[in-house]
């Protein structure tokens, strides 16, 4: 059930050409900054061998870009996202899956698989780019995988967060503002975080224990901590929550 | 309860904020009607449509599907359910074949049996031709029919179809008529509707509902015995005095319609067409037109709905009941 339903989505996705315009765009984008990241390696390449630990064209280039793609990425998964429930609402189409034995966890379940397979498709676009560098040179590949990892729990995080704003509303254009406000809201919780750093109380820590970004930085550089893995877990778990109850309450409200 | 209900609505109510939609409803669908579920724009039809499709919680009350409660066991009562709201939940980026492959799948049909479930629903609703072709692409009588090959899809115990007619022209609505009492020889179909003559033609029973209340609840039989109506028009040519003719045994009264006919309303049960017609015979009256006036259900549906309006609910409901 669950694979028809993400199979639906993945399909009506690439019959828009919303998905293919913004897997060009967003290939575009980051293939101009991974050309400048290889063009600021190839400045640093005679001096590198002088430094002691020197970075390796992993830490320059490749976790660079996904640091970046994170970024672009924010912007366009709540274009994605937008219309996963809201579109069906709209068209009335809901209905279909309300009246089909079906629960509602698969239902939403059902539509983050379906749109997270199309995201893993992106993610796979953007790893060929630091791939491409082993015909030239060698990769640090447990560095790739922990930052490859949180780029998939971040969009993963998008995606639920995006899910939850498009169960609200009827509109798609609405379900993408809202959710672009809370990712980038969660994005910069951190920077209170950061600023007061030198009277840190409390407050200023949990603010920045809870953004999302904080959560990746570690992962990016390499560093595998179980805690950061959790929360987004916990995170993405929490917005698919919702947005059960969100389709539950649709049937006792109007 | 008896073991052949496929549908039991119990004290049904629902409210929008202060609004109340449905009040109190109760009804059984036994298995192999078709039940005509009749009301004017705004009577909580497809409200309560909804209810039963397990598109929307009931404020209060059961409903009760081949005897599984719709709220308890959700799945298990949709799988007896097919649905088919008053717009169509139509993708119209997928052709036909995907959608009722989509629809298969997501009513849990096996896969081994998908191939024949879908061939056979398309085939049902005449869809042979136009499997490969867009749905945004097809003519709304098609649209209609993809909606209720999604119904049937899974040969479930119930159908329900909210308006399936609304907005098709004439040749279209013959067509799905004919369908729908063809998925009536399967499947128990509960048919809202506020197009009468559409009742007449397919359905079994009749239930009327006005402002959220159940206000008529018959056979089609019962129906047509109602209809009987109790009045006859005559036409004489040298007409008695009105006193004259209401002597006579079951006359209840006698009205002058226009073109010098009369209206002679009678005791049920009490015809004088006979006696009338011997003492026209008798007394010279040149009798040339004798007509029992027959009812339509549009008369009843109007008499219904708009008595209710002048607050007469509470008996019109018991007398259903």
């Amino acid at each position: 059930m669950i694979f028809a339903i993400a199979g639906r989505e993945l399909r009506s996705l690439f019959l828009s050409p919303l998905a293919w315009s913004i897997l060009a765009v967003v290939q575009l984008i980051l293939a101009y900054m991974y050309l400048a990241q290889i063009d600021l390696f190839m400045q640093l390449a005679p001096r590198l061998p002088t430094l002691p630990a020197a970075p390796g064209i992993t830490e320059i280039i490749a976790v660079p870009l996904l640091g970046n793609a994170a970024m672009i990425l924010l912007l366009v998964v709540p274009l994605i996202t937008m219309r996963l429930i809201s579109d069906e609402r709209r068209n009335q189409t809901l209905s279909l899956l309300l009246a089909a034995p079906i629960s509602m966890t698969s239902i939403v379940v059902g539509k983050f698989v379906g749109v997270m397979s199309f995201l893993l498709i992106m993610l796979l676009m953007i790893l060929l780019m630091p791939l491409a560098l082993l015909l030239g040179g060698s990769l640090d590949f447990g560095v790739l995988a922990a930052a490859t990892l949180g780029l998939f729990l971040l969009l993963a995080s998008f995606a639920a967060v995006g899910l939850f704003m498009s169960s609200l509303t009827a509109q798609p254009t609405i379900a993408a503002i809202s959710s672009f406000g809370v990712l980038l809201l969660l994005w910069i919780l951190d920077w209170a975080g950061n600023n007061a750093a030198a009277d840190a109380g409390p407050g200023n820590d949990v603010l920045a224990y809870l953004s999302i970004l904080r959560h990746y930085e570690a992962l990016l550089k390499g560093v595998f901590n179980s805690a950061d893995v959790i929360y987004y877990l916990l995170f993405i778990t929490l917005f698919l929550v919702l947005s059960i109850r969100r389709l539950d309450a649709e049937r006792t409200q109007y | 309860m008896s073991m052949d209900s496929l549908i039991t609505v119990e004290n049904l109510y629902r409210y929008y904020g202060e609004l109340c939609a449905v009040h109190d409803l109760c009804f059984e669908v036994k298995r192999g009607e078709v039940l005509g579920f009749l009301g004017p724009n705004g009577a909580g039809k497809s409200t309560t449509m909804r209810i039963i499709g397990g598109n929307l919680a009931p404020s209060a009350g059961r409903v009760l599907i081949n005897g599984i409660d719709i709220l308890d066991r959700p799945t298990l009562a949709k799988a007896e359910l097919g649905y088919l709201p008053e717009s169509p939940p139509l993708y119209r980026d997928l052709t036909v074949d995907e959608y009722l492959a989509y629809c298969a799948r997501i009513n849990c049909i096996p896969r081994a049996q998908m191939r024949a479930a879908i061939d056979s629903a398309r085939e049902r609703c005449g869809l042979t031709e136009v499997g490969r072709r867009l749905i945004a692409n097809l003519s709304k009588g098609f649209q209609q029919r993809v909606g209720i090959a999604q119904a049937i899809i899974h040969s479930p115990s119930v159908v329900l179809l909210d308006e399936p007619t609304v907005g098709l022209d004439p040749i279209q609505i013959r067509e799905i008529r004919s369908l729908i009492r063809e998925v009536a020889n399967e499947h128990s179909v509960v048919l809202s509707t506020h197009i009468l003559p559409e009742v007449q033609s397919v359905c079994d029973r009749v239930q009327i509902i006005n402002r959220g209340r159940l206000v008529l609840n018959e056979s089609i039989k019962q129906m047509r015995d109602k209809l009987q109506a109790t009045t006859l028009l005559i036409a004489l040519r040298n007409a008695p005095s009105m006193a004259e003719l209401e002597t006579v045994d079951g006359v209840a009264s006698v009205e002058a319609v226009d073109g010098g006919r009369l209206r002679i309303a009678y005791v049920p049960d009490n015809d004088p067409s006979d006696r009338l017609v011997e003492q026209a015979v008798a007394n010279g009256w040149g009798l040339y037109e004798l007509t029992p006036e027959r009812m339509t259900l549009e008369q009843v549906f109007v008499d219904i709905t708009s008595s209710d309006a002048h607050g007469d609910v509470e008996s019109a409901g018991d007398e259903a009941a």
